[in-house]
């Protein structure tokens, strides 16, 4: 079953395309933000850069992908890929990417986006760079460079795809930055036929079960809570009140559900740079560290006085979390409140 | 009548993250990392042997990895497993996802009855997420990433997941043969049995399958299969930190934190 490599002429590969990700026509964040740094990669090298959007209804979502960067749009639309599936999504974007040949083929690191690339770098027998956190072009304009945190984020491995194409990333959401939009932007928007055999998909949807999500990563203030709170978050949800702060959490509290996933800090959870972290009975694990370490100012309390947590913390307090935050709490109505009069 | 169900289990043995550092020289530093099972992979074992339990069948744990991972092997059939099998040749060594998949696949066809592939969701050293897909691509069967829940419907003969996406969760149904992927954290992987480990311990040799065993051309595992070469490494310490210890009493600390805190909002 094993396909020879083939030598690929790269010079024929040209473009740079991202594959924007979108439920019922409402593009991820981390989408446009990949779009953006195209956007940036393309005006440094002369690059054309292409969006590719798969679904239905999709004339307003492709005028954004121009207003945040594209040079241009493929739009396949087909009531087959109204919903995620593997299997139209790999046949639609294996169809597009022989027929135009992309030099650098982008796509979230999201759930769906690695479900989706990893299939596809095995059909189109190329290179895959996954989780990529700094993403940039050799100055020769053709080879792709994407930096991706290895051993849950201390490491970071420089990686580049040199003798096949398209050369694929995913990137991690919330590590780049979005174009505004600019309604004087103008490009082209091409429809694509799709070509989707009746029974191509055997995949069934039976049920969503759609989760209110929120949007930790852009807060100025975060109060990040480990199991060291127990399961009891009330402390600490006073205390991001009381900043005006927005609560994350390790992956363990999000695994019990004692808050929704888009809460969780990490390499599989979100990454964050707030101006303050207060980060409380949290241990420091590699996998977390790498979500907030570019965080401004961080305060850490931990009743363990070894916990590798505070090797990445500006301020440490080795406490009781349940001694410490009541004073705090108390401390600090004390001056705010004051300050308001 | 329906045959019992052949799961096969994937599994990685990696370093602790906390215990690899880099050197002086950008290069890695693993000498005193401990070695454990990818912890996803727990959750993935624990999926198998419950679906085992319930339908009936078998389950398979393979791994690609030096021989002497042997041992980790005996502990995982302690979970419950019925049988392991090793992908073992220096030709594998060096491989990104590419060949990786490529390996596996070769394994889990030789095998030849399998109905389902649970891996973890990601190893928590490459991290890439993209193994079980590249598999599922490789063996032309169906797949279903970030699951929570796995059932299998014996009428229709299909499994019926429950998995995580952006917007919430889905529950799809997906044919058989198929690989899935588990999310780290969806279970609470049950201990191995020691008496049974002392037992294999003594009684059972892991399989070993080698390039020639999996008919596969050495050109085209390991890094020479590879498309994605590491360039170099880094360090990704992020800030530097004052690392400044607050201490007194708690009402002291709570003092000198609001002053921090409203020095720094
Ligand atoms: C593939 C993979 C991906 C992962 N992704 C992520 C991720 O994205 N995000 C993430 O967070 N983790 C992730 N993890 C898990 C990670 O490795 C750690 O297990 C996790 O971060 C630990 O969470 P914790 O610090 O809350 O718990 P623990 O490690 O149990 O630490 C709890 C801490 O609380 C302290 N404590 C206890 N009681 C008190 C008290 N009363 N007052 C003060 N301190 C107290 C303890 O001293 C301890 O340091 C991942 C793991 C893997 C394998």
């Amino acid at each position: 079953m094993s396909k020879t490599k083939k030598p690929t002429n790269t010079t024929d590969w040209k473009g740079i395309w991202v594959i924007l990700e979108h439920a019922k026509g409402k593009v991820s964040g981390v989408s446009w933000e990949i779009l953006g740094k195209a956007r940036e990669l393309g005006d440094r090298y002369g690059i054309r850069v292409s969006a590719v959007l798969l679904g239905t209804n999709l004339d307003e979502v492709a005028k954004e992908a121009i207003y945040r960067g594209a040079d241009e749009v493929y739009v396949a639309e087909h009531e087959a890929l109204m919903h995620y599936s593997w299997e139209a999504h790999t046949k639609v974007v294996t169809d597009l990417v022989e027929k135009y040949r992309p030099n650098i083929l982008l796509l979230a690191a999201t759930h769906n986006g690695r479900d989706l690339a990893g299939r596809l770098a095995v059909r189109l027998n190329t290179g895959l760079t996954a989780d990529v956190v700094e993403l940039d072009i050799e100055p020769e304009g053709e080879l792709l460079v994407g930096s991706v945190p290895g051993f849950g984020g201390s490491i970071l491995a420089v990686i580049k795809c040199e003798h096949s194409r398209p050369q694929m990333a995913t990137i991690r959401p919330g590590v780049l930055i979005a174009q505004e939009l600019d309604t004087s932007r103008t490009g082209e928007i091409h429809k694509i036929a799709s070509d989707i055999p009746p029974n191509l998909i055997t995949t069934q949807v039976l049920q969503e079960i759609p989760v209110e999500s929120v949007d930790i990563s852009k807060a100025k203030r975060i109060v990040a809570a480990g199991r060291g709170v127990g399961t009891n978050l009330e402390l600490v949800e006073e205390l991001a009140e009381l900043l005006d702060a927005a609560i994350g959490v390790t992956r363990p509290l999000a695994d019990i559900g004692l808050k929704s996933r888009d809460h969780q800090i990490g390499s599989t959870g979100v990454t964050v740079r707030p101006k303050l972290a207060i980060i409380v009975g949290v241990s420091g694990a590699a996998h977390f560290v790498s979500g907030i370490q570019d965080a401004e100012t961080i305060i850490s309390i931990n009743i363990d006085e070894e916990a590798l947590i505070f090797d990445h913390s500006d301020y440490c307090v080795v406490a009781d979390l349940n001694d410490v935050l009541p004073e705090l709490i108390e401390a600090l109505k004390a001056r705010l409140y004051s300050t308001a009069k | 009548m329906n045959k019992e169900l052949h799961i096969v289990v994937c599994v990685k043995i990696v370093p602790k993250p906390e215990d690899v550092t880099l050197k002086e020289d950008n290069t890695l530093d693993r000498a005193n990392a401990e070695s454990v099972i990818n912890p996803p992979d727990k959750n993935a074992v624990e999926t198998a042997v419950s679906l085992k339990e319930r339908y009936g069948g078998k389950v398979t744990a393979i791994s690609m990895g030096p021989p002497f991972f042997d041992d980790f092997m005996r502990l995982i059939m302690a979970m419950g497993v019925d049988d392991a099998i090793l992908l073992s040749d220096r030709a594998f060594a060096g491989a990104d996802t590419y060949p990786t998949t490529l390996t596996l696949a070769a394994g889990i066809k030789k095998l030849g009855d399998v109905d389902l592939v649970i891996c973890g969701e990601e190893s928590s050293d490459g991290g890439t997420g993209n193994v079980p897909p590249g598999i599922a691509e490789w063996l032309g069967w169906t797949q279903a990433t970030y699951c929570h829940e796995i059932d299998y419907d014996e009428i229709q003969s299909r499994f019926v997941v429950k998995r995580s996406v952006s917007t919430g969760y889905e529950v799809i149904s997906i044919p058989k043969p198929a690989v899935v992927s588990v999310e780290l954290g969806v279970n609470s992987p049950r201990f191995p049995n020691f008496y049974l480990k002392q037992e294999y311990d003594q009684s059972y040799k892991v399989t070993i399958w080698d390039a020639k065993a999996l008919n596969l051309d050495p050109e085209t595992v390991g890094l020479k299969g590879s498309h994605t070469t590491v360039d170099s490494l880094k360090s990704s310490k992020g800030k530097e930190r004052k690392k400044q210890f607050i201490v007194g009493s708690p009402k002291e600390i709570a003092e000198k934190l609001a002053t921090i805190i409203l020095e720094n909002m």
